[in-house]
């Protein structure tokens, strides 16, 4: 006779439970990571910055997606953005990081609250849509804006004060390492509280069923408009730390590409878990340099099949992997049992 | 002055023919099996670079759309019988991404083959040249378009609303479950409509492919703009998807004539202002009609 115990229920809500269990050791491990590799990455410290900057990236999207469930290919407005407010901030007013990043961050959560304003009140598809057609807009304006932007040049001549007035961002980018570190480690600790907030549980809520939080009295639109912002704002400070750590802004970060591939790097880390962002950009990120050694598209053809695979075969991403394994070796094993 | 208005309605009419012709199969396969595809225009892609293979090493332009039609056809098929099948259980976010992968792949393929260059198809010479219509010379080509498209949105039409498929496929869209109790084979009339629809991309790819030139980068750029017609004219419904592309040709190669710079913001912040006022788009379908 067995009873059924919640206990014996397949783990629903994946990731938050997990991730809420995470020892301390957990905890240090990525960061612990990312300290050392500062003292031993030599030559392959700035793309370590940029690996620091696509997590961050991710986690908004993290934020946004995983947590609120808005299905959106838009992020790429909001890192775009905050890349060109940055880059033009630092041209044509101050060349002081500090200020420049706060202004980015400012003008994207601006942005991004007026656009979420307009937009969050449809779902699915036309929201989609929605998203796509405010990224659309954006990248024409910036690549035919050629005075303002530089077109499809990109936007030159980024002059970056030395940071606090003391740190110079250097070639070997020791400065800008540590700068996306401190931004990276500020935005995760806020993200940490902000999920396991009564906050983020109404998110949780939200995600899974709108219709049910409303009628228990939650404000869906302005919780949604809430998170869509700081998601708005944080993937504005990844693209400021872009701009200011390579003093370059490409037209390729309002590109509906750069939005495909921050999906991607959360997917394939493991959505719901903000340490997910962490594995999957960095996988990502490893990955596209190898390929790209192979051949300049096989990168693209890579991470293409890690999507199709991941989709498929890998629901909670690579940080699932070790249940995924465990719940294999178990099937093998109890079907050894009956023999 | 009129004869300018009507060349503009021409261009956008031949325009939005291309458009039709692409998305009439995503139409479909959104409205009935609710699958966001953002691969389908890599579907329209893989047929204008076959047609463009084959007329370029000499084959007849003709037999080359039909073999890029059925090349495309094949391929979306094989993709949903593999891949996309399992997503209709899945949510949104898992239909993207999935698609999204697909586009990457192909993508990748495409360059490593043909280069990352514009790719042309060799069109017969009288489709090059302009032919008299009266008021002014106007391209054959563009002629032959609204011709093709007039003639592929009447058989679909003819096909839907006549065929015994039509009427399966109606009622699938208003409930798979009772057309699955009462003994239709969902699935393979899935497959059915999967093929059929990719390969109308496949086709439209070849065919347009004077409007929408081909390169790698085709199958991102552009089906943004498939997606537009699918929605702006309401998932699943037919007639919408044909006005809305229609439409968007109209508005896209007006804003071209008057106001080039700004064509581009004028397309998407009309679709923008469009789906804020009617989110389930123009023609929300009853039914697929």
């Amino acid at each position: 006779m067995t009873t059924l115990t919640p206990k014996s229920l397949p783990a629903s809500g994946l990731g938050t439970m997990a991730a809420g269990q995470l020892s301390f050791v957990g905890h240090a491990l990525p960061w612990a990571i990312a300290v050392v590799f500062f003292f031993v990455a030599g030559g392959y410290l700035s793309f370590g910055t940029q690996v620091l900057i696509w997590i961050l990236f991710a986690l908004s999207l993290d934020l946004a997606l995983g947590y609120a469930g808005i299905v959106t290919l838009g992020q790429a407005a909001f890192f775009g953005l905050g890349a060109y407010a940055a880059g033009l901030f630092a041209i044509h007013a101050s060349s002081d990081p500090v200020v420049g990043h706060l202004v980015a961050v400012g003008v994207t959560a601006l942005f991004g609250f007026v656009t979420g304003a307009l937009i969050l009140h449809t779902t699915g598809v036309t929201f989609l849509m929605l998203t796509l057609a405010i990224v659309s807009i954006m990248f024409e304006y910036a690549n035919q804006a050629t005075k303002l932007t530089g077109g499809d040049d990109g936007l030159q001549g980024i002059n970056v004060a030395p940071l606090l007035g003391v740190f110079e961002f250097s070639i070997f980018g020791q400065t800008a390492y540590v700068y996306a570190l401190v931004v990276l480690f500020f935005w995760f600790v806020f993200s940490w509280r902000v999920v396991n907030s009564p906050f983020g549980r109404s998110l949780d809520g939200i995600r899974q069923k709108p219709a049910r939080m409303r009628a228990i009295g939650t404000p869906v639109w302005r919780r949604l408009l809430a998170i869509y912002t700081l998601s708005a704002a944080m993937a504005g400070s990844a693209g400021a730390l872009s701009a200011h750590s390579t003093s370059f802004v490409g037209l390729s970060v309002l590109s509906l590409v750069t939005s495909g591939v921050v999906a991607v790097i959360l997917i394939l880390g493991g959505i719901r878990r903000l340490y997910g962002a962490f594995v999957g950009a960095t996988i990502y990120l490893l990955v596209q340099d190898w390929s790209a050694k192979v051949s300049p598209y096989f990168w693209e053809f890579i991470v293409g099949l890690m999507l199709i695979a991941t989709v498929l075969f890998l629901e909670g991403g690579l940080m699932d992997l070790g249940r995924v394994g465990r719940n294999f070796l178990n099937r093998i094993r109890n079907r050894a049992d009956v023999k | 002055m009129l004869s300018f208005a009507l060349t503009i309605l021409l261009d956008g009419i031949s325009y939005g023919m291309v458009l039709f012709i692409i998305s009439v199969g995503l139409t479909v396969t959104m409205g009935l099996m609710r699958v966001i595809n953002l691969a389908h225009g890599a579907f329209a892609m893989i047929g204008g670079y076959v047609a463009g293979y084959l007329t370029q090493h000499g084959f007849e332009f003709y037999l080359a759309l039909v073999l890029a039609t059925l090349v495309s056809g094949f391929l979306g098929g094989l993709c949903e019988m593999t891949v996309i099948r399992p997503l209709y259980r899945k949510g949104e976010l898992a239909q993207v991404l999935l698609t999204i992968g697909i586009v990457f792949v192909v993508t990748a393929l495409i360059t490593e083959i043909f280069g990352a260059f514009p790719y042309r198809v060799e069109f017969p010479t009288y489709l090059t040249q302009p032919v008299d219509i009266g008021f002014r010379t106007y391209p054959a080509y563009r002629l032959f378009l609204i011709l093709v498209g007039g003639l592929i949105a009447l058989i679909l039409w003819l096909l839907i609303e006549g065929s015994l498929y039509g009427a399966k496929l109606r009622a699938a869209v208003d409930n798979a479950g009772m057309a699955r109790a009462v003994g239709m084979n969902v699935n393979l009339l899935f497959t059915a409509t999967f093929i059929i629809g990719t390969a109308f991309a496949g086709l439209g790819g070849a065919i347009g492919s004077g409007i929408l030139s081909l390169e790698p980068s085709y199958a991102l750029k552009y089906v943004v703009l498939f997606l537009v017609v699918v929605i702006v004219g309401g998932e699943g419904s037919f007639k919408g998807s044909f006005v809305a592309a229609m439409a968007l040709g109209i508005i896209d190669t007006t804003g071209k004539y008057f106001v080039a710079a700004a064509a581009p913001y004028l397309l998407y912040g009309a679709v923008f202002v469009l789906l804020l006022w009617r989110p389930q788009g123009i023609l929300p379908p009853k039914s697929l009609a």
